[in-house]
């Protein structure tokens, strides 16, 4: 081969692609020119370039009909509770239950031998599921409405520290009988006042000339959570009592073991109100999610819809976590769960989260129950426990998009 | 239905620093106005002045002599609309709930949407030509195709002025030119943000240059880009060219000395 030759070659080495291509043996070297699907190119100022498609392609979210959805939920719920309110350690039949469910409903007489399984029945079940229904739904609409708020998935009802601040206030009943003038209202009442005082604190150090932004709500919520963890493991540590450190870490875990009667109206009436609202705010959420700006530009006051959201989140947190203890994961995943079905929009969201949430945990307290009976576990442990493999597999099998990745 | 747009001697304190002083300006009826400048010279506060999102510390905008300000917040939003610059949102809606949002300012808190907004979500849509994107998830469209669902969002406001800050940002060239296309055949009064001084001149009725938060020069494009005002502004030295086609202005710019240094225009 002549010198001459030789550089020539070389000087294909220099372009193979140029080569290659020339020889039709592989795609010319300009095929990352053309268009990315492969639909014909149009000369400039013709044709849709719109009809490109995205890099990635996503099929649509499947969803879930808003309809039936809720009718199920609606028609699931009391089916829940009055399943967990006959099923239990202590073995009251179907029959009996429905009998004892009727007599207290009717003010009916039963006999003198069914006064034990009547009081399991209506003074610790039924309450118990009610509330487990009540705090189920609180959690899930507080979560759906923090989120919101402060823009960020990773949020929960307790990122606000109005949760620990709460069992500040609980474990100093519980350890040292504080407020013990106020009796059976002391718990509750301890748990809520410092759940407001905390609520207080946060609002305080977040505040700036701008309102509530998002970041400084999220930062100053983890710090006092901290802080407030830090009191009440003083508190269990400092206290010498072994059976009350544990009753205050049950408190810390969330436990619904302590429903009564008394415990539900004021629970109930602030679910229900919060949740209320945060329905009839739902379309300047969707705003509030889009970012300030664009919150604005569409007539919302960000800076009013978040002040408003703040005390609305926090008060119904501190009545759900003034009669259950923090009880984690509904708040934080039962929206994600809810948005995988009815997608993002918070009316959708908003009518479904609270019934999933009141159906989920009614059961998940039926197992807190039963899985080790008649020891009772935590809730938030069997929460995470059935909860996270349930949520991993939905956001696998539904491709969720959550921060477009 | 569009309206003229007028600023009168708009300030605007940020922490206690004045970010923009008596500014003042006029948008036709119907015309397309360019903000340009350097960055950090006050286009966006000024924006965010009109749409808004920051309260005036002096001076007007007025909507047909209505002061923008002293309208409420949903009769405001019902006859300006804006395309802010940041628009990021992690949650998956799908781009027909975004466009949806557009109607949030026409509606009351608890009604349903109507058959009116239906049909305006629909027609933005159609307008902008992303009707067959309307189920996808906005977050998993490209960047070209979230802008022309976010513009449809803004169209669904039905409003008289549209508001957009940098609205071709990170958009390769064919998307820029279809956006501000989009824009431009869109209806309303449009003011609007550019950092491409080209792209502003070939589709600006009338460029408006700000600078140290205060308009230098306002006018058509072919009076408004001239040589001294590029060195004095934007410290650049450039040949102005008629575009072959359209005739608008175009710059070509001159490199920077290579010392790689500050060139001698800087002010």
């Amino acid at each position: 081969m002549s010198p001459i030759a030789r550089g020539a070659c070389g000087s294909h080495e220099h372009f193979p692609h140029t080569r290659r291509g020339l020889r039709g043996r592989d795609p010319p070297a300009a095929a990352h020119l053309a268009p990315r699907t492969g639909a014909p190119c149009y000369p400039y100022g013709r044709g849709p370039t719109t009809a490109r498609p995205s890099p990635w392609r996503h099929p649509p979210p499947r969803r879930v009909p808003l309809l039936p959805l809720l009718c199920a939920l609606t028609a699931a719920l009391p089916l829940s509770v009055l399943c967990c309110t006959a099923l239990g350690a202590s073995g009251v039949g179907w029959g009996d239950t429905l009998h004892y469910l009727w007599a207290g409903l009717t003010g009916g007489t039963i006999r003198q031998d069914e006064v034990a399984a009547y009081t399991i029945v209506w003074e610790l079940r039924l309450p118990r599921a009610l509330l487990a229904a009540v705090v189920g739904a609180g959690l899930a609409a507080v979560g759906v409405g923090v989120q919101a708020m402060v823009r960020n998935a990773l949020a929960d009802p307790f990122v606000l520290g109005i949760s620990s601040g709460a069992a500040v206030g609980a474990n100093a009943v519980l350890l040292f009988g504080a407020l013990g003038s106020l009796g059976v209202w002391a718990l509750s009442g301890a748990a809520f006042a410092s759940a407001l005082a905390a609520m207080t604190l946060v609002y305080a150090v977040a505040r700036t000339a701008h309102g509530l932004t998002p970041l400084r709500l999220v930062l100053t919520g983890s710090a006092m959570y901290y802080a407030f963890s830090a009191v009440t493991t003083l508190m269990v540590f400092s206290a010498d009592r072994g059976e009350a450190a544990r009753s205050a870490m049950m408190w810390l875990l969330g436990s619904l073991g302590g429903a009564t009667w008394s415990s539900l109206p004021i629970a109930a009436a602030a679910v229900l109100a919060g949740t209320g609202w945060l329905l009839w705010s739902a379309r300047g959420l969707n705003a509030l999610a889009m970012g300030d700006e664009t919150a604005a530009a569409l007539g919302v006051d960000a800076v009013r819809l978040r002040r408003g959201l703040f005390l609305v989140t926090a008060a119904v947190t501190g009545a759900v976590v003034a009669v259950s203890g923090a009880i984690g994961f509904v708040g934080h995943m039962v929206p994600h769960v809810t948005r995988m079905l009815v997608g993002a929009g918070h009316r959708r969201v908003l009518a479904v989260a609270p019934l999933l949430g009141a159906v989920l945990l009614v059961w998940v307290d039926l197992v807190s129950r039963l899985l080790l009976a008649p020891v009772e576990l935590p809730v938030g442990v069997i929460t995470a426990l059935i909860g996270v493999p349930g949520f991993v597999l939905l956001m696998r099998r539904r491709g969720y998009v959550f921060g477009g990745s | 239905m569009t309206v003229r747009v007028d600023i009168e001697g708009l300030a605007v304190d940020i922490a206690g620093t004045r970010l923009l002083e008596d500014v003042t300006l006029r948008a036709g009826s119907g015309r397309v106005v360019g903000l340009v400048g350097p960055n950090g010279s006050g286009k966006s506060t000024l924006l965010r002045c009109v749409y808004r999102a920051l309260r005036p510390a002096a001076g007007r905008v007025l909507l047909d002599g209505d002061d923008l300000h002293a309208l409420t917040a949903r009769e405001g939003a019902r006859r300006l609309a804006a395309l802010p610059q940041e628009s990021a949102s992690e949650f998956d809606f799908t781009a027909a709930e975004v466009v949806a949002m557009g109607r949030l300012p026409h509606q009351s808190a608890a009604g349903r949407a109507s058959a009116a907004d239906a049909a305006a979500c629909a027609a933005a849509l159609a307008q902008v030509r992303a009707a067959h994107l309307a189920e996808r998830g906005f977050l998993t469209l490209s960047g070209g195709e979230k802008q022309r669902v976010l513009i449809a969002r803004a169209l669904a406001q039905q409003p008289r002025v549209l508001v957009l800050d940098e609205p071709t940002n990170h958009l390769d060239i064919a998307q820029q030119l279809e956006v501000l296309a989009l824009v431009r055949g869109a209806g309303p009064t449009v003011l609007a943000a550019l950092h491409d001084l080209n792209l502003a001149a070939g589709h600006c009725d009338v460029l408006c240059v700000v600078a140290g938060g205060r308009v230098v020069a306002s006018g058509p494009p072919h009076d408004v880009l001239t040589d001294e005002l590029l060195a004095e502004v934007f410290g650049v030295r450039a040949h102005r060219v008629p575009h072959p086609a359209t005739g608008a202005p175009h710059l070509l710019f001159d490199r920077l000395p290579p010392t790689g240094g500050t060139p001698d225009a800087q002010p």
